[in-house]
């Protein structure tokens, strides 16, 4: 997948998920970054993702997420 | 709204919440309620799908939470703040996660039915310690374990999980049916529903320790809301129904009855033979149901008139088959019923139809009927006609409407409406509540829109509480004429204050509007007020979108407008030395 378009569509469900269409993602973007993104909203984004890519994480998959880029590595190495 | 409208795309409602949330906030008329939710797992998204499909159903929640786990401890051990909220429901988010003293294979028996008696015990206490708040209790029943040790004979043995769980949702049924105002919401139906091995995803329960998948949040907020709902009321009345390809196959006014599909000939047949079933029982229950035909009268009969149809002629109160526009129909039936187009869910398997009607009476619900083998689910799961109790008055409602059918037919051949009303033969019961009819009282206060001055609605503790205290007069009316027995279809709760009466609630049901039952309530009033040492009577007319008929009810019976601002009129009557009864058309009977 190219990473600019992965980068793109993880962006329109941040901004869907957020109802806030000026949220720009770079791969450092993180929880920091957006106020509303908290523990509760990083599960809604995970399933929001699984969903649009056809992936289920696993335990070990979710963990030690970081920020988007690590984001993009995990759903790129499922895809792949 | 759309998107919220069964059968919702669950994702696409998880994404778009805080955008729903902010169009429906923008809902005219919205009624607020307390709810308090304490819970045995994360409640997180669950709280806020709960508020989408609420706001959904025109009710804006404000929540009070506990912390992560602690049921037991907010609600035993409350340090005042639970109570403090006053909320008007009480939300027990439990799951199988929470059943603390599962049997295991060492147990004997007589141990494995002490565990039992052990856990039951732990949730008893917590809901007799709720009974303190005054306030429905709402709480989740126990969906399978996802394992069996035993394989099967966990179903059977005492020793089995599957046997404790499910032990435990038999108890707690009893439990419910003698303690009203406690009521089950049905998870384990849900997780069979949804299927056990997705409903309960094991990797979020580790992860999140959410006690469903995400996915199914959406679904068990849905959920929530439609049985949340119908304890305030805000439930659906009322079918209109298409027929032709809807409840049969085929075009009766083209192949004549016998050559409808219904019944057991043909798979086809046979589903739509089950939907009248299914029709039919919601209809045993007080459910209204109607014809929204296009078709010549004889013929639309005809098709009920089959030996084999479940449905007959007489089940249906409006029959509206003829070949105009179907939004006229279902306005019709709505003035025949006196009841409002937002009461209606409309069938019909033509989207040229239904986008008519969703266009121009846009309060009427309207799902995406497809195949007649996915009818019935689709009325059934989307929790239009959720009841919270069977009271006598829902399974005798058709009966009534068709007996007010008849009197507007008496109308007619009277000149005038005073004869008219004397020929009907009335008799009002008008008493101070009591225990028997508390529950209807509390049903009727919550579902009243047209005829009720303040729109405040009550629970059952409360509606107790008016009825035990002498700080209020409470009266209901029961009216009864040669036609039938109308049931109780009003009530007055008034606070006393000093020598003032404060009328806090003044409601009357649709059925019996121009019956004069209104005065014969007013002079019962006057006659309490009187024994009271009351010498002024206060009234006030909130206005909301539905009870614009009673706007100046007050004045039309004695009484003068003291103030008036947007949110209310205030109306004040001196109560006479000598008061003149106004009811001069019914017997009455306190």
């Amino acid at each position: 997948m190219n990473p600019e378009q992965l980068l793109q569509e993880v962006q329109e469900i941040f901004r869907d998920n957020f109802d806030d269409e000026t949220i720009v993602l770079t791969r450092q973007t993180n929880a920091e970054d957006i106020e509303d993104w908290d523990s509760l909203e990083q599960i809604n984004l995970l399933t929001a993702i699984e969903k649009k890519y056809g992936l289920k994480f696993n335990l070990a998959d979710v963990r030690g997420l970081q920020d988007v880029g690590d984001l993009l590595d995990l759903v790129v190495r499922l895809t792949a | 709204m759309e998107m919220l409208q069964y059968p919702f795309d669950g994702a696409q409602v998880l994404q778009k919440k805080r955008a729903l949330k902010k169009q429906l906030l923008q809902t005219p008329g919205l009624i607020d309620k307390k709810i308090a939710i304490v819970g045995g797992s994360t409640v997180g998204e669950i709280k806020n799908m709960l508020e989408l499909f609420l706001l959904n159903l025109g009710i804006r929640p404000t929540f009070w939470q506990g912390e992560y786990a602690l049921f037991y401890q907010n609600v035993v051990f409350d340090d005042g703040s639970l109570a403090a909220f006053a909320p008007d429901i009480l939300y027990i988010h439990t799951s199988n996660h929470n059943l603390r003293l599962w049997p295991n294979p060492a147990d004997t028996p007589t141990e494995a039915a002490e565990k039992l008696n052990d856990e039951f015990a732990y949730f008893e206490a917590v809901w007799q310690a709720a009974e303190k708040l005054g306030c429905p209790v709402v709480q989740n029943n126990f969906e399978d374990p996802l394992w069996r040790n035993f394989g099967n004979l966990d179903a059977s043995d005492m020793r089995g999980r599957v046997h404790h769980a499910r032990a435990m949702n038999t108890r707690m049924a009893e439990y419910a049916s003698s303690h009203p105002g406690f009521y089950i919401h049905d998870l384990a139906y849900l997780a069979a529903l949804h299927g056990l091995d997705a409903w309960c995803d094991i990797s979020t329960w580790y992860a999140y320790k959410y006690c469903c998948a995400v996915e199914f949040i959406p679904a068990l907020g849905h959920s929530l809301a439609s049985q949340m709902g119908s304890l305030f009321g805000r439930t659906k009345k009322a079918l209109a129904l298409d027929l032709d390809n809807t409840l049969w196959g085929g075009v009766v006014g083209e192949v004549g009855p016998e050559g409808i599909e219904l019944g057991s000939e043909t798979p086809t047949g046979m589903a739509y033979a089950e939907l009248q079933q299914y029709l039919k029982m919601l209809a045993q229950r007080g459910v209204l149901l109607n014809v929204a035909s296009k078709n010549e009268e004889a013929a639309a009969e005809s098709g009920f008139a089959r030996a084999d149809s479940p449905l007959k002629r007489e089940d249906f109160l409006c029959f509206e088959a003829n070949w105009g526009p179907k939004t006229h129909s279902i306005a019709q039936m709505a003035t025949t019923l006196n009841i409002l187009p937002d009461s209606f869910v409309f069938m019909d398997d033509n989207p040229a139809e239904r986008e008519l009607v969703m266009q121009e009476l846009p309060e009427v619900t309207v799902p995406p009927v497809a195949v007649p083998e996915q009818s019935i689910a689709l009325l059934d799961r989307a929790g239009y006609f959720e009841v919270s109790g069977l009271s006598a008055d829902d399974i005798k409602r058709g009966e009534m409407y068709k007996q007010n059918a008849q009197r507007t037919q008496l109308e007619h051949s009277f000149g005038n409406y005073e004869d008219y009303l004397k020929s009907l033969e009335m008799t009002a019961e008008i008493v101070p509540f009591n225990p028997q009819q508390l529950e209807r009282v509390t049903q009727l206060i919550n579902k009243t829109n047209q005829f009720n001055l303040t729109t405040r609605r009550y629970t059952n503790t409360e509606t107790e509480h008016c009825m035990q205290s002498d700080a209020f007069i409470t009266l209901s009316g029961k009216l009864v004429d040669k036609f039938g027995d109308n049931g109780i279809t009003s009530a007055i709760i008034g606070s006393i204050q000093g020598q003032t009466l404060n009328i806090d609630l003044w409601i009357m049901s649709c059925r019996v509007f121009k019956r004069h039952l209104e005065y014969a309530m007013f002079d019962a009033l006057v006659q309490a007020a009187k024994q009271r040492g009351i010498t002024t009577i206060t009234g006030r007319w909130l206005p909301t979108a539905k009870n614009l008929l009673v706007k100046d009810f007050y004045a039309t019976i004695g009484f003068t407008l003291v103030s008036e601002t947007e949110q209310e009129r205030v109306f004040s009557y001196n109560v006479p030395a000598s008061y003149q009864p106004k009811n001069t058309v019914m017997k009455v009977e306190g």
